[in-house]
């Protein structure tokens, strides 16, 4: 995608580069597909200063003073469209919630008429979340600002990866050469596509851990290991990053019931034990205690959990800066 | 049934009674699994055969009881992969105790119970029942095969894992077919993680619809709605694109006719973890013998036509038909006498599989080891059962057969609670003679 008119290309270029190792080349985050692994370091490396700053009083940057983000949100969401409404005032951003049911769709308006009729209040950024996959995308092509993927049906949550990362990396101080194991419904999740995206690009070594019914078919094609068995999955893991499990699973009869799935796959302490004494135990909530994960171990002293959220601040404050770059001036 | 009863079905042996080794002597070894076919003797010492071999005589081994078998058969105790027993639910027809019983007349020393029960065999706790009424009552060694959708009612799947784990040896949707090309996918995917044996009933309902016997001439004239084979075989084409798409471990319960064989050797011929049974009425029975409407010949898959059986036959012969299955399902005669198209189907066979099987092997039609293997060495094998062979080591399940006697069946004196037997007054060739299970004798004849 080609960069629109922005800092880099103004005068004050060389004050924007201190702040900004790597210009960030793109107008969009649609997805980690298309990003290169010093991208996806760049963005890191911002987060980690924005994560900085989010433990400090004065929390406020003014990145984004006079600009418009709106939160579209097709699907329900707590905690993304929390902190993508909480990362757009740090910077200074007016935040405009709009939260769509799947209902009120029914009045008939297509997406693309719902982009268009937002495109006419002018915002410069557009939080989407939507339940089909590939809907970003082509709302991407429809609008003048920059849009920021916050998870497309089954395909990518690219924020969701950011901030896995830089969990990780604080934790581990590096991404390549790590075993992380994601471990659950991988068929329905777009974290664990953007996830295998993201540590694939850094180096890591990924496993996908699930009853066979949950996997996706060719999934070996994304260059991951598959495991049916939490056991051997597990093994020698740095990283257990479990995925929510949703119960039209159940009705669907992919798996047969939730005291079979935990059982078998649910993370409890004799299955952590398989994986490194040290390895951090991840999730991208909200957490179904009981199901996927045993609820002391949620609450271990190797759980992440919690601050998986507040790196979420973190990485869209930057996520949302480094798009700034490219927003138009005039 | 009350717990008197099931203290008065424990009289047979008495497992804690410490056995002496026990050599059979002067006996015909024939082991399907290794090929073996000698003469010699089989020493049994703790319920595990200790060795075998010419040099097993009369006094060979000191301070062993035995048996001269005089030059009769021994062989591995028979597996029946398909048992439809009562209990729980229609103790009435057959609990596992009368049904082990009739086992050990016929020289079975394993029997699969379908999980046809009530309450159906989907929980683990059912799974449990089973094993522990079978360690109280019976003499033979009982597997279930549990339920792979909830309730039998093929909507969703059933805990295959932990079943599995309980102790159930394969996944079954008992009588029916799985209609849900999506279920079935998700089930066999499912329990390939496991690594479990899926064993499948074929039958294209929306075809099968009212019918009650084969489709064709004979049903044409007796005026009772047919069943065509395609019923079976539309299914059985289906299960073997989705075996092909989740490489699961897929066996047909029962064929019944030339074109379900000729699906099942293509399948082979591909190399997919494809197998199939068949019951021994199929093999033996065509539809003719239901003649004026006698309902102990109706049954599921119903009795095809002679070319359909002398398919199955070949097929046994040729080993593209893996296992040889009684199908016993006990029904009284509050299912049985009625006009046949209201009649209930099955028939009971535990203690005639191996003497019916063997008219094939007297026929000329399967070699003996063949006819042994499929009712032994084979199923063993698909079950993980450890069974089903004469080797040191092995668990000392065996049979002596005397493979010329004749005997007449007659139905009153069946140990099985329910007498609907298609071989009723029919007369037979060779039968067991002695039956061990785990080493010690549960059946004696005469």
């Amino acid at each position: 995608m080609p960069a629109q008119t922005g800092l880099i290309q103004c005068p004050l270029m060389s004050i924007a580069a201190e702040a900004l190792p790597a210009p960030f080349p793109h107008r969009h985050l649609l997805g980690i597909e298309g990003l290169s692994s010093s991208e996806i370091t760049a963005l890191l490396d911002l987060s980690e200063e924005a994560a900085k700053r989010g433990r400090q009083v004065d929390k406020k940057r003014d990145d984004l003073r006079g600009r418009t983000l709106i939160n579209l949100f097709f699907e329900a969401s707590t905690r993304t469209q929390s902190s993508f409404e909480l990362a757009g005032k740090r910077l200074g951003a007016d935040v405009m919630n709009m939260s769509i049911p799947t209902s009120s769709i029914k009045k008939g308006e297509t997406l693309i008429d719902t982009a268009v009729t937002l495109n006419a209040m002018r915002p410069d950024l557009l939080v989407v979340r939507h339940h089909a996959a590939g809907a970003v995308e082509l709302l991407s092509q429809k609008v003048d600002c920059s849009v920021i993927n916050a998870g497309d049906g089954s395909h990518e949550h690219p924020t969701q990866a950011l901030l896995d990362a830089l969990t990780i990396r604080r934790h581990k101080n590096r991404i390549e050469g790590l075993i992380v194991a994601i471990c659950g419904d991988i068929l329905h999740s777009r974290v664990a596509r953007s996830n295998i995206l993201l540590l694939n690009a850094l180096g890591a070594r990924v496993r996908v851990v699930a009853p066979s019914t949950l996997l996706g078919a060719a999934v070996d094609r994304l260059g991951v290991e598959v495991y049916t068995s939490m056991h051997e999955g597990l093994k020698d893991a740095d990283i257990v990053m479990m995925l929510r499990l949703q119960r039209e699973r159940m009705v669907s009869s992919l798996i047969p019931s939730q005291r079979e799935y935990f059982h078998f796959y649910g993370l409890d302490y004799d299955k952590l034990a398989r994986a490194k004494p040290d390895a951090l135990i991840m999730h991208p909530g909200p957490m179904n205690r009981g199901v996927e994960i045993d609820s002391n171990v949620a609450d271990d002293a190797r759980s992440v959990i919690r601050e998986q959220v507040e790196m979420g601040v973190a990485v869209r404050i930057a996520v949302l800066q480094a798009l700034a770059q490219h927003l138009p001036n005039q | 049934m009350t717990a008197m009863d099931a203290q008065h079905e424990q009289h047979d042996i008495d497992r804690r009674r410490p056995h002496l080794p026990l050599a059979l002597v002067n006996a015909r070894l024939v082991d399907p699994a290794s090929g073996l076919d000698a003469f010699g003797g089989l020493l049994i010492e703790n319920g595990v055969i200790a060795d075998l071999g010419m040099h097993i005589m009369e006094g060979s081994v000191e301070g062993a009881e035995s048996l001269d078998c005089g030059g009769r058969t021994v062989a591995p105790g028979l597996i029946d992969m398909m048992v439809f027993c009562g209990e729980p639910g229609h103790e009435h027809r057959e609990t596992l105790a009368t049904a082990s019983r009739a086992a050990a007349a016929g020289g079975v020393t394993t029997i699969c119970c379908m999980p046809n029960t009530d309450p159906v065999i989907d929980d683990v706790a059912l799974v449990d029942f089973i094993l522990r009424r079978a360690r109280d009552t019976a003499l033979v060694h009982v597997h279930p095969m549990a339920a792979m959708t909830r309730d039998l009612k093929g909507e969703e799947m059933a805990e295959i894992g932990l079943l599995r784990d309980a102790g159930a040896v394969a996944f079954t949707n008992g009588k029916t077919s799985v209609a849900s090309a999506r279920l079935m996918r998700n089930v066999l995917s499912y329990a390939n993680d496991y690594g479990a044996l899926v064993v499948h009933h074929l039958e294209d309902d929306s075809l099968t619809q009212d019918g009650v016997m084969n489709e064709g001439e004979v049903a044409t004239r007796l005026g009772l709605r047919g069943i065509p084979t395609a019923a079976e075989t539309i299914m059985l084409e289906r299960d073997i694109r989705l075996v092909e798409l989740t490489g699961a471990r897929y066996h047909a319960g029962q064929i019944s006719c030339r074109a379900s064989l000729e699906v099942i050797r293509a399948a082979k011929a591909r190399g997919l973890p494809v197998t199939c049974g068949v019951s021994v009425n199929h093999l033996t029975l065509n539809e003719n013998d239901i003649g004026s409407y006698r309902t102990f010949f109706k049954m599921k898959p119903p009795l095809r036509t002679e070319d359909d059986r002398q398919a199955m036959v070949e097929g046994v012969s040729r080993g593209d038909i893996d296992v040889i299955v009684s199908a016993h399902d006990p029904r009284g005669a509050e299912g049985k006498r009625r006009p046949f198209a209201e009649a209930n189907d099955g028939a009971v066979g535990l203690e005639t599989l191996l003497s019916a099987a063997l008219r094939l092997y007297h026929n000329g039609e399967v070699s003996l080891h063949r006819l042994l293997d499929a009712v032994s060495s084979r199923p063993a094998e698909l079950l993980g059962l450890s069974g089903g062979r004469l080797a040191k080591g092995a668990t000392a399940d065996l049979v002596l057969i005397d493979l010329e006697m004749p005997w007449k069946v007659e139905p009153e004196r069946l140990r099985s609670k329910s007498k609907n037997t298609p071989f009723d007054e029919a007369r037979f060739e060779g039968r067991a003679l002695v039956t061990f299970v785990a080493g010690r004798p549960v059946y004696h004849y005469g």
